[in-house]
């Protein structure tokens, strides 16, 4: 008997294949952003990210860049996220939990809903 | 859970020397104190390429790239950019003419201008894990080629993909794979050629120990094409990570059946046998390769007969260079066609040179590395583009091309388009890919001296034209650079190298006198500065030149500090604080440090 199969090969190669994506500077459609200042992770912002991370695996979301930045500035709101997919306004978030991440991933960045409940703000800040 | 960041930290054998691992150890420890160990992965890549700023990581998914990384600079970077999330400038790529930090990778000028074939994976994989090869394409090709092609045709896709050698001589891969492939012999063989001598020269290592599956794939292909069930890879010794990345991806490889019996339960059988090579330069030519393996001294033979037709034991032995080796996956996965796409066609479509060329920069550029770039791509593209340009705002004097055996070529062919029919027809050649770049203190004599020192140690001292002619052209140019040579010794290297590149048995004598024709072809005022009026014009050869001290400016701006005479080795300086310096020409040793040292320029050169 083989030690592997041609389709043996092509499976791990699947399976390995999502371990490397995120060092493939591919085409994405959007970004999520967790803020993790020191005032977002005494908020529990880590568990909120947490909660994404796996999240995103479970549905299998390809396209999707998860990735931290520092305070956002509105301090009091933590955890915020910010969602971004591309060619739309960036739409920021306050007062996460794991459970609302959850909610934001499936409506906003699956189904491209804006989940208003706990939106701050779509499009609010400007650079320069 | 998935990680969210990938830390890729270079671990080629440049970054390792300054500190790599132990960073690698530094970050782990960090990352687990935070308790970040299960979103951000710690990933050791073999070569980058941009040694010149290692140790350095790029942190995926963002490709932040940060460089000079020193342990002691670890817990900041991971507290503010992994735990925080915010990048740090400070580790960032800054070039020099804007002083602004570039964070991603592909936006600095340095790996812009690349395209990767044979280093595709560079700096994406673990390459001591197959799982990662494998999840960027590795083993495609040589499973398309079992399932999908019959022998015949991936020789006829090697051939028409126009892939010519990349050891150095440019012979075309598929015409030699046909030769082995149209010989009737019970068994054949296939030698992976790693030992790489030149000065400067770290291509074929830094694959090896970034991606040894893609030699293993194009060497499964190879074999597969041929028919071979025995295969050998020839190191130096003096790759120790590359063979110890080797041997864990042959070891993996066997695990996974691709190596071994029944490969694939397709029928194929094939070993590797590692063959750890002494470090001698002949030991890359390919007839000099065969002796060694087979236990004898390394040396080169006529080559009436190819070893495609009788290498090995007497059998047909293909032998191509490791970054041969390495492209041949991807010209089978992705076709001839897209290969030949790239890079230079000579007339009638034709002959030319197709596909990419990993070069390793070296010398008197602001950025040293690996760069793989399309052939066809102009001298002056590599070393002010990729490069960065020259080291101290120094000014560009020559660049050799091609090793101890290639060529110097002078500003005015910067525009030369690199392939290996331009460059020969230069005087230089492409050699492996080395290219030591050389500024305005550099003397010509003295680097023709240097390489012809190096081929004349290098020699196998079979052949005598080779032995004794270089020896002789060494003699000669060691006088020109003590200032004892004549007008005369010009044409007596003129006329050496002529008879040593007619009559040598194998390409080193053959292409050893080269930096010599070239440097006598392109810089030749120099040369007869040397035996005319006994100067050196870059001041670098001792014999001809001779430290003096200003005393007009000594006392004037200096008022005779008398730094030069405290730090002179030789005790050559004599003089009193406030009072004029001067040097004793019978005392000193040229050894430069007084003019160094000198804050008011009272110091000449000449």
């Amino acid at each position: 008997m083989p030690k592997l199969t041609i389709e043996e090969l092509d499976k791990l190669r699947e399976k390995a294949v999502a371990k490397l994506r995120l060092r493939e500077s591919g085409e994405n459609r959007g970004k999520v952003t967790i803020h993790l200042g020191t005032c977002g992770i005494a908020a529990g912002g880590r568990q909120v990210l947490t909660a994404l991370l796996v999240e995103v695996e479970k549905l299998g979301i390809k396209d999707i860049t998860v990735t931290t930045a520092g305070c956002a500035g509105l301090c009091s709101r933590e955890p915020m996220a910010t969602v971004e997919l591309f060619g739309q306004a960036p739409v920021k978030y306050v007062d996460l939990t794991a459970d609302k991440i959850k909610k934001i991933l499936a409506e906003h960045v699956v189904n491209g809903k804006t989940v208003k409940d706990y939106a701050l703000a779509i499009g609010s800040e400007r650079v320069g | 859970m998935p990680y969210r960041l990938n830390v890729m930290l270079c671990t080629g054998t440049g970054c390792v020397s300054n500190g790599a691992f132990n960073l690698l150890e530094a970050f782990k420890t960090e990352i687990r104190k935070h308790e970040l160990h299960e979103e951000v992965a710690v990933i050791p890549t073999g070569c980058n390429g941009f040694c010149a700023v290692g140790p350095l990581v790029v942190v995926q998914p963002d490709e932040i790239f940060y460089q000079k990384l020193r342990v002691e600079d670890v817990p900041f970077l991971v507290q503010e950019h992994f735990l925080k999330g915010r990048p740090v400038k400070k580790f960032m790529y800054t070039p020099p003419e804007t002083k602004e930090p570039i964070p991603i990778m592909s936006n600095i000028p340095f790996f812009g201008k690349q395209m990767l074939i044979a280093l595709r994976n560079r700096g994406l994989i673990d390459p001591e894990n197959i799982d990662e090869y494998i999840a960027r394409d590795g083993y495609k090709g040589f499973t398309k080629a079992i399932t999908m092609m019959t022998p015949k045709q991936v020789i006829d896709e090697v051939k028409a993909s126009g892939l010519r050698g990349r050891g150095g001589g440019g012979f075309p891969t598929g015409l030699k794979w046909e030769v082995a492939f149209n010989t009737q012999s019970d068994e054949k063989f296939i030698i992976i050629n790693c030992d790489e001598g030149d000065p400067g020269a770290f291509m074929d290592r830094s694959i090896v120990e970034s991606d040894p599956h893609s030699v293993i794939e194009g060497v499964l292909i190879g074999a597969y094409a041929l028919g071979v069930k025995q295969t050998y890879i020839y190191v130096r010794m003096e790759y120790p990570l590359a063979l110890k990345r080797f041997y864990i991806a042959i070891e993996q490889a066997k695990e996974y059946g691709l190596l071994g019996q029944n490969i694939l339960g397709k029928g194929m059988d094939l070993e590797i046998e590692v063959h750890r090579g002494a470090g001698a330069f002949i030991c890359g030519e390919e007839t000099a390769l065969i002796r060694s393996i087979q236990g004898f001294a390394g040396e080169a033979q006529a080559k009436y007969i190819y070893p495609a037709q009788k290498g090995l034991n007497g059998k047909p032995t293909i032998i191509n260079n490791v970054e041969t080796w390495a492209n041949i996956p991807q010209i089978i996965l992705r076709g001839s066609n897209w290969f030949a796409s790239i890079g230079t066609r000579g007339k009638n479509g034709d002959g030319g040179s197709t596909g990419t060329k990993v070069f390793s920069l070296v010398g008197k550029v602001n950025n040293t590395g690996l760069v793989e770039v399309p052939m066809g791509i102009t001298l002056r593209e590599i070393i002010y583009d990729i490069g960065g340009g020259i080291k101290n705002n120094k000014k560009f004097k020559s660049v050799q091309t091609g090793g101890p055996s290639g060529g110097f070529l002078p500003e005015s062919l910067l525009d030369l388009p690199v392939d290996f029919d331009e460059l020969l027809k230069a005087g230089a050649m492409m050699g492996s890919g080395g290219m030591v770049v050389v500024d305005e203190d550099n003397c010509m004599v003295d680097m023709a001296r240097y390489f012809l020192d190096f081929v004349q140690s290098e020699s196998c001292g079979k052949c005598i034209p080779c032995r004794e002619g270089t020896k002789r052209m060494l003699d000669i140019l060691e006088r020109i650079t003590y200032g004892q040579g004549t007008e005369d010794d010009l044409l007596k290297l003129e006329e050496l190298s002529r008879l040593i590149v007619e009559s040598s048995l194998c390409a080193l004598g053959g292409t050893a006198p080269n930096p010599v024709l070239t440097t006598i072809k392109y810089f030749r005022e120099e040369y007869e500065a040397h035996v005319k009026n006994k100067k050196c014009p870059a001041h670098t050869c001792k014999s001809l030149i001779t430290y003096t001290i200003d005393s007009k400016i000594c006392i004037e701006k200096g008022h005779g500090c008398g730094v030069c005479r405290k730090n002179c080795p030789q005790t050559a300086i004599t003089g009193e604080i406030k009072k004029e310096h001067r040097i004793d020409p019978t005392k000193c040793d040229k050894c430069g440090i007084c003019f160094d040292v000198c804050k008011f320029d009272a110091i000449y050169v000449d």
